[in-house]
């Protein structure tokens, strides 16, 4: 198995005020390609910055971050957006949608910066979210879906570009439990079925239990869970 | 273009805050363009007088007579190529509110030094064979339905004839058509009676004139002829006061109102009270899509494609309002200048209005767009 990131020795500190923080502490880690890992720890543990680091939203203090064949950590802001449509698909715990589009044009967005025609983004756009069991509400705003279909239609975005990984934070943690299994069994689908990378932060055991592997952080450091088998 | 769909979403987030401040900006550019549209055609107006026509009137005032015979010692001057004498007559048309812009004068004088009136030889020959005769501009006599060979009563209250009255008959022996930038002002609607007549028939101030209109030879001859003709009067009794046409136009002009520093003050107000509502717009309207922008940024947007997305966001809300504003102004000028003859919206007042408007619009959303282009999706993405 080929290692898709691999972060090595890094370091982030921010400064809140006059103090400086340390989040994550030379932290080493790698993720394989396929993988299905989750993310764990308590509030404050550093999970959504390293997230933020492996996605490309964020730069480390010291470290290097290889994510995809790239070293993300050096590359400057233009270079990372391109980086980041190019490689990283991203659900939100809120969705994020814009609530004047519809499903589908919500969808189509990442496709905005592609050289595919308006007729290839819209067919892209539709087999996402055949993907995800939503095509027959593709016209519909986000305010006319539920939050599980919101959550659906968030993945549908972030799959519409067919990135290397994708990246969900907190994916479960606005939508009740059967939406929320209904949302956890979407990415194990696209796990095992797909052969996507998956790296989910969440706060909820029984969320982490759909991943293959899963990954403790504590106060800015990790602990290494066993490697489940893949079913 | 692709990057319209999110411009579009942007602009109807808040449908109704959107279409309010079209509104605000339709009303400004409304106002502009009626303004700025009168007040460049009282300009258009000007530059067409001439600066080879002199008048000259009492140094007292414009409302004081002079008399007639300062004529012939003018039109000895050398450079003097024709003169005519103008005299206000005045008076109304059935009722005290038709007034009517009556002057008294010599017709083939006034043909002499406004060819533009296109007065024919014929006219000319009417007015003199007809003592009574009035010579009248085409929208006048549209305007009341005359004809040649009506009878027209006029009132007046200022002149009163040797038959102790005050009302005036004169026979219609002329309409005439102004060349079209005279059309519809003073001199293209005009109402030409015989001097000679109206001289001999009222009972006051007799053989004297308002003003006289000089033709000249040579513009450039214009302030030495001026003070020949004030100079051969100096110390009289009758001083006199000599311009050129468009000076006095200008002067006149003053002595109502600074119509163009008036127009520039409401709409440099109007337009400065915009720039506040329309940027006050734009932030709140970021403000509220930091979230979304957030997202747009982590989905791979670059910085710069986000800052031309708000720009542009804020040309189409300024350059649609605009237009729509300039064209019901251009729709709306014909009635509402009609009484200072403006017809159409300047072509000038059409670039300056879109050129505030793209002005407005890169100013008021400079501050979002860069704010955008700024924005850390860390920070922004914590926030939610």
């Amino acid at each position: 198995m080929t290692a898709i990131i691999s972060l090595k020795s890094v370091t982030k500190r921010y400064v809140r005020g006059k103090q400086p923080i340390e989040v994550l502490h030379r932290l080493d880690m790698e993720v394989e390609q396929g993988e299905f890992l989750s993310l764990m720890g308590p509030s404050g543990s550093g999970k959504t910055t390293l997230l933020n680091l492996i996605a490309g939203l964020d730069h480390p203090t010291d470290g290097e971050v290889l994510v995809a064949g790239e070293r993300i950590d050096r590359l400057s802001g233009t270079a990372l957006s391109r980086w980041r449509a190019r490689h990283i698909g991203f659900v939100f715990q809120f969705y994020n949608l814009l609530p004047v589009l519809t499903a589908q044009q919500n969808v189509e967005i990442p496709l905005l910066l592609t050289d595919l025609s308006s007729a290839q983004r819209k067919n892209s756009a539709r087999v996402a979210l055949e993907l995800v069991g939503l095509e027959d509400r593709a016209t519909h705003k986000p305010n006319e879906l539920s939050g599980g279909q919101l959550q659906r239609v968030s993945i549908a975005r972030a799959l519409v570009s067919d990135p290397t990984l994708l990246v969900c934070d907190e994916p479960t943690g606005d939508l009740d439990r059967e939406s929320a299994g209904e949302i956890l069994k979407l990415l194990q689908m696209l796990h095992r079925e797909h052969g996507k990378t998956l790296l989910m932060v969440t706060h909820d055991p029984i969320a982490a239990d759909y991943a293959s592997r899963t990954l403790h952080l504590d106060k800015g450091s990790l602990v290494v869970a066993p490697l489940k088998s893949v079913a | 273009m692709k990057y319209f769909i999110l411009i579009w979403a942007g602009l109807w987030r808040k449908k109704v805050r959107t279409l309010l401040t079209i509104a605000s900006i339709v009303m400004a550019f409304l106002l502009f363009g009626l303004l700025q549209g009168i007040n460049q055609d009282i300009k258009n107006g000007l530059s067409d007088s001439s600066n080879d026509r002199l008048w000259t009137t009492s140094s007292a005032g414009a409302f004081n007579s002079m008399p007639i015979n300062l004529l012939e010692r003018i039109q000895r001057l050398q450079g003097v190529r024709a003169i005519a004498h103008v005299s206000f007559f005045g008076g109304y048309f059935r009722d005290a509110r038709n007034s009517l812009p009556a002057l008294a004068t010599g017709v083939d004088q006034l043909a002499a030094v406004y060819p533009e009136l296109n007065i024919t030889r014929a006219q000319i020959d009417a007015m003199k064979s007809t003592r009574t005769g009035v010579l009248i501009g085409r929208p006048l006599a549209e305007k009341y339905g005359w004809k040649v060979g009506d009878k027209i009563p006029v009132g007046t209250t200022l002149w009163t004839n040797n038959e102790g009255g005050n009302n005036w008959i004169f026979d219609v022996v002329g309409i005439y058509e102004a060349a079209p930038k005279y059309a519809r002002t003073s001199l293209g609607s005009g109402f030409w009676i015989n001097y000679d007549y109206w001289d001999e028939a009222r009972l006051s101030d007799r053989h004297r004139v308002d003003q006289f209109i000089i033709q000249i030879d040579d513009p450039r001859h214009a302030t030495a002829i001026a003070g020949a003709i004030d100079g051969l009067f100096a110390n009289s009794s009758d001083e006199t006061r000599t311009q050129t046409e468009n000076s006095a136009i200008q002067s006149q002009l003053k002595e109502l109102a600074d119509i163009d520093f008036i127009a520039n003050s409401i709409v440099g107000a109007v337009m400065f009270t915009l720039l506040f509502l329309t940027a006050n717009t734009m932030m709140q309207s970021m403000r509220e899509r930091i979230p979304e922008i957030a997202v747009l940024k982590t989905l791979g947007f670059g910085d710069g494609t986000l800052c031309t997305l708000v720009l542009v966001e804020s040309l189409l809300l300024c350059c649609f309002a605009a237009a729509l504003g300039l064209l019901m102004s251009a729709f709306a000028i014909p009635f509402v200048g009609t009484a200072l003859g403006t017809r159409a919206l300047p072509p000038v007042v059409i670039l300056g209005g879109v050129g505030i408007a793209v002005a407005l619009a890169i100013i008021s959303a400079l501050p979002p767009a860069l704010r955008a282009q700024r924005l850390n999706i860390v920070d922004a993405l914590a926030v939610r």
